[in-house]
């Protein structure tokens, strides 16, 4: 099915979310929509998809106008989106997930669907349990399941909005291919995307967005280069690695298992001194998260011993592990690290920790008002942690960190930002590092465990391979690493 | 005790625990669509009233039951309307709605109490099925409102498991905007689904004081919805769970009658009060996390114990707006 967009208009108050945007989408290609948080790429797919009203423009189809007032509407012209976190109900099975929406009849056709469920997934290669739960799935899974029902309901036209965050690389592989035997068997598939990666490898062409407008077009071949220019109206320069001379061992796990319910991961040996950058890979769940909370003091290790600064701490609380210069950021910006509901100066005064009975709130903003500045968040000090973007909300866990720290652990630092914001969170925390903190992040993304560790501690099905020096790793031997290969599980 | 009262007993458990199933499937009906009908305890009372009012005066039950549910409606129209359109709280809607329903009942009841000979449901024993041995005399020689009480719990069960609109109230409770995204009208039935609920609550109410707890007096049924809206919780949101909830309170309610005549000594308070305490340390035992662990050792008995707790709808008591 052939899409055009023919001058599209959305306007949030004062915000032009989409200012006159025209493109044209040939049927049986993969069509990528690039542009950075923001640029209205979201904006524009939700108008296709019915979930937003457009103020002006014109849809066509097939050459044919169309007017989606809902979801449902578009999806029975054939335009299906498949949203970065799954449209979908966790509590339910994966059978009534598929079937829940469906306009045939009163009786829910279970064996019908149960079928039809097992066709599409030997048509995939996907394979899923009809009567598991969905919040037992990984996002990847989710994305799949949403791509067959979405198939079975008649999509012709298939959105996905940022599929690859939050999924492993094995599920990114499987997806691209799926996307490409779609789009082979004559499927239009839109890629919404901020990854310059992603769009090279998968899209024949490439729509950018800045700021809600269109700012060029190109075709393969194309090279990344020319993106970044179109995203940004310049290049952006990735800072080289600066090397520093190690301090002192800040960090010593020996021994330490970590584990809850349902995974164990024992033997985990690391020493990590003043300076260093260490980037924890694995596919998400295999003990990363476990690993970043019991270095910070927030879970203890079922077994061995946990050194800060050359003490031991285990079965210490968070603030006596934060007395140590340890900090946490947890990748649940609004969730863990923030307070919905409290503004920008209640969170410093927080953080400050401060033994005084009463605030001085004068004092306080205005020491807000100047964190505000020297982290550049876009907001006041009345301004409430949940109104920020997702951007902002990091700076601001930044900004309330101490001056002075022995180590940070990040879960996800840069998870969902746009390129910008993730090039200045890591400038801030090389600065934390030349200063003679030691850096310890967990990452989904490949490229950024690469550019910015020291060395590498993979997690896969339970164990810990040993840490290796990022400079002497190949991205194939990570790879196998992540994907259980040399740690002696399925070898 | 002989075979004869244990069969009487359970007879009257699932007569007694009639009018709470009604409420309970009724709130979990609204609750599973995302609405929470806080007002359960005010809403019995007045419909409990006014059914009593309604059958006193003119001595048809139809008509009775007719106005509770009526009662039930109007109550959770307000409650729908002031969470779906004009988005308050529905706690605090719910809380004051109680206290009015209370006091209102109280106010219009005053003609009614305590009047000699009440009007009741009259008994129908089913021919032929009531004289299956035990079974009989159990299930098939009570009155209409029992019969009702169990034919809604199959009834609803039926619709939000084994039916497209039950599984889309399901999808409307859990995440509105993904119920949205497959084609629902997400807040319309919302506002349907509270409707239906209350008026199964007016029925409740109708049937305690027509037929459970007969006549009227002040304040005649109050705790009953409180009970029911914890029951709701017991249940996991399910109405055979639900249901299970209202008899084993029916059941501590008979058990507590019996022990007041076995030990004379204790104060009645106690007995009185008994299956309320009882009903707390079920929903602990239900939501407490080291059982949960417990039972969690082994698959089996993980399947059993999930099978029998439930998590709330994912949006209970949250409002939907579309983009």
């Amino acid at each position: 099915m052939r899409l055009e967009l023919k001058g599209i208009h959305k306007r949030f108050g004062s915000v032009h979310a989409n200012d006159d945007i025209s493109v044209t989408i040939e049927a049986g290609t993969i069509h990528g929509l690039l542009g950075e948080n923001g640029a209205g790429k979201s904006t524009l797919m939700k108008v296709l998809s019915g979930f937003i009203h457009r103020d002006a423009g014109e849809i066509l189809l097939d050459g044919a106008p169309v007017e989606f007032k809902t979801p449902a509407e578009a999806i029975r012209a054939g335009v299906g989106m498949l949203h970065q976190d799954p449209l979908d109900f966790p509590p339910l099975r994966v059978l009534d997930n598929f079937l829940l929406g469906r306009a045939d009849g009163l009786w829910l056709k279970r064996a019908q669907a149960r079928a039809n469920l097992r066709k599409f997934c030997h048509q995939f290669g996907f394979a899923f349990d009809p009567d598991a739960f969905v919040s037992s799935l990984t996002v990847g899974e989710r994305q799949q399941l949403e791509i067959m029902r979405l198939l079975s309901l008649g999509a012709k036209i298939l959105i996905f909005d940022e599929p690859t965050t939050g999924i492993s690389l094995p599920q990114k592989i499987k997806l691209f291919d799926t996307l490409r035997s779609l789009a082979q068997q004559g499927m239009t598939i839109i890629f919404v995307t901020h990854k310059l990666q992603d769009a090279e490898d998968l899209c024949r062409k490439v729509t950018v967005l800045r700021l809600g407008r269109v700012t060029g077009e190109v075709a393969r071949p194309f090279t990344a280069d020319q993106l970044v220019r179109l995203m940004f109206g310049q290049s952006l320069e990735t800072q080289a690695r600066e090397s520093i001379a190690l301090g002192e061992a800040v960090l010593e796990l020996r021994e330490v298992c970590i584990g809850d319910y349902r995974l164990r991961v024992p033997d985990i040996n690391l020493q990590v001194r003043a300076g260093e950058v260490i980037g924890l890979a694995g596919i998400e769940g295999s003990g990363q998260r476990l690993c970043l909370r019991a270095c910070a003091g927030l879970d203890q290790p079922l077994a061995g011993e946990i050194r800060i600064a050359g003490e031991r701490m285990n079965r210490q609380p968070y603030n006596k592990f934060q007395d140590r210069g340890v900090a946490y950021l947890p990748a649940g910006r609004l969730e863990e690290g923030l307070v919905p509901g409290l503004n920008l100066t209640e969170h410093l005064i927080l953080a400050e920790r401060s033994n005084e009975f009463f605030v001085n709130w004068k004092a306080a903003s205005s020491h807000a008002q100047s964190r505000i500045n020297e982290y550049s968040i876009r907001g006041m000090p009345a301004s409430r942690v949940e109104a920020l973007s997702g951007g902002n909300q990091q700076r601001a866990l930044l900004a309330l960190l101490q001056p002075n720290l022995r180590l940070v652990l990040l879960e996800h630092p840069t998870r969902g930002l746009d390129i910008e914001s993730s090039l200045w969170v890591w400038r801030q925390l090389l600065e934390r590092r030349r200063r003679g903190a030691a850096i310890l992040f967990s990452s989904a993304d490949l490229d950024e465990i690469f550019e910015y560790s020291d060395r590498i501690l993979v997690f896969s099905g339970g164990r810990v391979a040993k840490a290796l020096r990022a400079k002497e790793t190949s991205v194939q031997q990570l790879g196998e690493l992540i994907g259980g290969k040399g740690l002696g599980i399925g070898d | 005790m002989d075979t004869n009262l244990i069969i009487l007993t359970l007879a009257s458990v699932l007569a007694d625990s009639a009018p709470l199933v009604f409420a309970v499937i009724g709130e979990t009906l609204g609750e599973k669509a995302g609405v929470t009908n806080l007002s359960l305890d005010g809403s019995i009372v007045l419909a409990a009233m006014v059914g009593f009012a309604i059958a006193f005066t003119t001595s048809n039950l139809y008509l009775a039951f007719l106005a509770a549910m009526l009662v039930g409606a109007l109550v959770a129209a307000l409650i729908a309307f002031s969470s779906i359109v004009l988005k308050l709280d529905q706690i605090a809607v719910g809380f004051v709605l109680t206290i009015l329903c209370t006091d209102l009942s109280t106010f219009f009841g005053n003609p009614f109490v305590r009047k000699p000979n009440p009007p009741a449901v009259p008994g129908l024993a089913i021919p032929l099925l009531k004289d299956i041995p035990i079974i009989g005399k159990i299930f098939f020689d009570q009155n209409v409102v029992v019969y009702l009480s169990l034919v809604l719990i199959a009834a609803a069960w039926w619709w939000i498991y084994k039916t497209q609109p039950g599984l889309r109230l399901q999808g409307i409770g859990e995440r509105p905007a993904a119920a949205f995204a497959r084609g629902a009208n997400v807040n319309w039935q919302r506002f349907v689904y509270t409707l239906v609920g209350g008026s199964l609550v007016g029925f409740a109410g109708a049937s305690y004081s027509l037929f459970v707890k007969l006549g009227w007096s002040y304040h005649h049924t109050t705790g009953i919805g409180w009970i029911a809206l914890a029951i709701v919780i017991f249940g996991g949101w399910h109405p055979i769970r639900g249901a299970v909830g209202a008899y084993i309170f029916g059941g501590l309610q008979s058990v507590s009658s019996f022990a007041q005549s076995a030990f004379p000594n204790v104060p009645t308070q106690v007995f009185q009060t008994a299956p309320f305490a009882l009903m707390i340390l079920a929903l602990l035992l239900v939501g407490n996390e080291q059982i949960d662990r417990f039972f969690s050792g082994s698959p089996v008995s993980r399947r059993i114990w999930q099978s029998l707790r439930g998590a709330p709808p994912g949006a209970l008591s949250t409002t939907f707006e579309q983009e």
